[in-house]
């Protein structure tokens, strides 16, 4: 009660989130440890994620928020020595039973990265190819059309599609990136701080973006930037590392909850700059 | 003024700062005196082989063109129907017939009878060879010789010439040419490329994308790097062991009843080409490593992150983007096979032969044995043959590089015209 209160004094959008008991789960984390070798890199850590919402992980540098997130598209495979223990439930189905083939997964719970790396191919192929080898079977003229409109970037790069995409600005490469994992359309979209190597007008369109997203896609998004984690998600989790450099989960809670009545006094330090 | 600080005064700081500047100096010289050293050796190597391709010949006539027709002591100065004529009257019944067999006397051309007379009639034979150095700062001393040896004349003689290339051996030197060492080493390097490329990459993306961090591939990557230091004559004992005499109902073709040359015994093209195929191997091995490992790994995240597989990844995004470097790394391990000399020796590939190669079953030679067969010869004219054929395997070896230049600059400026 008190948290809504306070966000209403300020005048918070509190309603822009419903309460959690009523949503759906798309991913729910039980429990789980990620270690690289012999060094735990992440420790018991358990949250829901819900169903089109933005989901914002932050933290120090070196919590692994961004292992966390790689785990949940089982990005940590291509990593040597990264082990998981734990359960990541996508949709109810754990995503590292045996059974499960990691390349499904990824299709389904599509990565946005922290520097934009489209291919060194033409605009158009840049987002075809992800389509043909998932075997597309529609227009591709057409679904290059509507990737690059949900992306917002149609307009300005419809007349050059054969172009090579490494030409355009750093932040239409990361909205390309984006359209490019729209275009396999998934349920869930991971950001590993998809705006930290872009300038701030750049940053603007990306958050802008997301909030359209959300709409049609769970987004999961890893930040280091308190105001971006503030204006675009509804869901904060904040991660911590303790002194065997081990992150954990220390508090996660709907965002204006977090950031106007944080439940910890270290997220309350945190989130007010006086570490990080 | 003079400032004291913790870096001491300014006239210490100058000092030291001249002092600075000069070492930066002394190194900056000693590089370029290594630089200049090379270049004085390359091109003191370049010099040695054209003095002994061009320069002054004597040469002895065991029929003298006078004889053949009054009052012309060269041939060049004959008429056409004279040099009919003198080839009708002067050559042996045999040769004439076969000579008319293959082409009517009366349909060739000038140069094509002057050719005839002098290889069967006027027969000029080589008294001695000079240098192109001599040639040109001791002609006195040259003349002086011709005068002194009864019937000999001088010419200047370029050794390589159109005729060199399309000869084929010959104990003559004087129509020896290179035709069946030049196609004998395409076929060598057609053989080298088809059975090292596909296996070579093929193993580098395995190590480099597939296997797993452990023991056995780390050693196995150990071994790649020392095989790739291996002599190259121990590769040729390798092949006269495996290709030569293991498998040689395979290499010189019997286990596939194909028409072959009996007498190759398995020393043939298809042996030759393995075994420089073994030698290129570890080359290529950890030049498409290195081309690969040079693809950021970020490009191969993207590629996963939209739900590529690991081979959709390899085929559609790693190997298009490194393609270039290994092409150009696999020309260039081509051009170390061109010039091997002693696995092809080894594995017994012919020092004489004056058939052309047909085919991956027949016995072959090389320009390099060429080369070195020529120059261990005591005559000097062999000298002058073995300089020519040098600078026809320089010519090839440019040729495959620039190829290999092209190639990539074509490539990359596919790319860059994408952008």
């Amino acid at each position: 009660m008190n948290t809504s209160n306070l966000a209403e004094a300020l005048g918070l959008g509190f309603e822009r989130t419903a309460l959690p008991q009523q949503q759906k789960t798309t991913i729910a984390l039980k429990n789980v440890n990620i270690s690289y070798g012999t060094f735990l890199a992440v420790k018991d850590v358990s949250l829901d994620i819900y169903e089109r919402q933005v989901t914002a992980f932050i933290g120090p540098s070196g919590c692994g928020k961004s292992t966390v997130l790689r785990s949940i598209n089982r990005m940590n495979d291509m990593i040597r020595g990264a082990s998981i223990e734990g359960e990541v439930l996508f949709n109810g189905h754990d995503l590292y039973a045996k059974d499960v083939d990691p390349v499904l997964i990824r299709r389904k719970i599509g990565m946005v990265f922290q520097k934009p790396n489209p291919f060194p191919k033409s605009i158009f192929e840049n987002i075809a190819w992800g389509a043909r080898i998932n075997g597309f079977k529609g227009d591709y003229d057409e679904l290059v059309e509507t990737s690059l409109r949900s992306a917002a970037l149609w307009e300005e790069v419809k007349d050059k599609l054969k172009q090579n995409a490494l030409r355009l600005s750093g932040g239409q490469q990361q909205r390309l990136c984006i359209a490019r994992t729209i275009a396999v359309q998934p349920e869930v979209i991971l950001m590993d701080e998809p705006a930290s190597a872009l300038d701030p007008i750049a940053t603007g369109k990306i958050e802008e973006l997301i909030q359209e997203l959300k709409a049609s896609y769970t987004i999961i998004i890893v930040t280091h930037n308190m105001g971006q984690a503030s204006r675009v998600s509804d869901h904060t989790a904040f991660f911590m590392v303790d002194k065997q450099r081990t992150g954990f989960l220390q508090e996660y809670a709907p965002t204006e909850q977090l950031f106007l009545n944080p439940g910890h006094k270290r997220t309350e330090e945190y989130i007010s700059g006086k570490f990080g | 003024m003079q400032t004291q600080t913790l870096f001491g005064t300014d006239s210490d700081i100058n000092v030291l700062m001249n002092k600075r500047k000069k070492i930066g100096l002394i190194w900056q010289v000693v590089f370029l005196f290594a630089i200049t050293l090379a270049i004085l050796f390359l091109l003191l190597l370049l010099l040695s082989v054209i003095d002994s391709t061009f320069g002054y010949v004597a040469l002895r006539n065991e029929v003298e063109p006078s004889s053949l027709i009054e009052g012309k002591t060269l041939i060049k100065e004959f008429s056409r129907t004279e040099l009919e004529n003198a080839a009708k009257a002067n050559l042996s019944s045999g040769i004439l017939r076969r000579v008319e067999s293959e082409k009517p006397l009366a349909q060739r051309s000038y140069h094509d009878l002057v050719s005839l007379l002098e290889q069967y009639v006027i027969k000029p034979k080589v008294l001695k060879t000079w240098g192109l150095w001599d040639s040109l700062t001791q002609t006195r001393t040259i003349e002086a010789y011709s005068l002194s040896e009864n019937g000999s004349y001088l010419t200047f003689k370029s050794w390589i010439n159109p005729q060199f290339f399309l000869a084929d051996q010959s104990a003559d030197p004087l129509h020896a040419g290179i035709r069946t060492a030049l196609l004998g080493s395409l076929w060598i390097i057609l053989i080298t490329f088809l059975f090292a490329f596909p296996i070579g990459v093929g193993a580098a993306i395995y190590l480099q994308e597939y296997a797993h961090d452990n023991r056995i591939n780390r050693l196995l990557q150990l071994n790649i790097f020392n095989l790739s230091a291996v002599p190259s004559i121990i590769y040729g004992l390798l092949g006269l062991a495996v290709f030569v005499r293991a498998m040689q109902s395979f290499t010189s073709g019997s286990m596939f009843s194909a028409l072959t040359d009996s007498t190759a015994n398995g020393r043939t093209i298809l042996s030759g080409g393995l075994t420089l195929g073994l030698l290129v191997l570890p080359i290529i091995i950890i030049n498409t490593q290195e081309a690969l490992k040079a693809i950021p790994a970020s490009l191969r995240m993207s590629s996963y992150g939209i739900g590529a597989t690991q081979w959709q990844t390899i085929w559609y995004q790693v190997l298009p983007a490194c393609g270039e470097r290994i092409l150009t790394g696999t020309i260039l391990a081509l051009s170390r096979a061109l010039g091997e000399t002693a696995p092809l020796v080894v594995i017994g590939a012919s020092t004489f032969i004056s058939v052309d190669p047909t085919g991956i079953f027949s016995k072959f030679t090389t320009l390099p044995i060429q080369i070195y067969q020529w120059s261990a010869r005591p005559q000097g004219a062999y000298r002058n043959l073995a300089g020519a054929a040098i600078i026809a395997l320089l010519i090839l070896l440019m040729v495959m590089n620039s190829l290999a230049i092209y190639t990539r600059d074509k490539l990359s400026k596919k790319k860059r015209l994408e952008l």
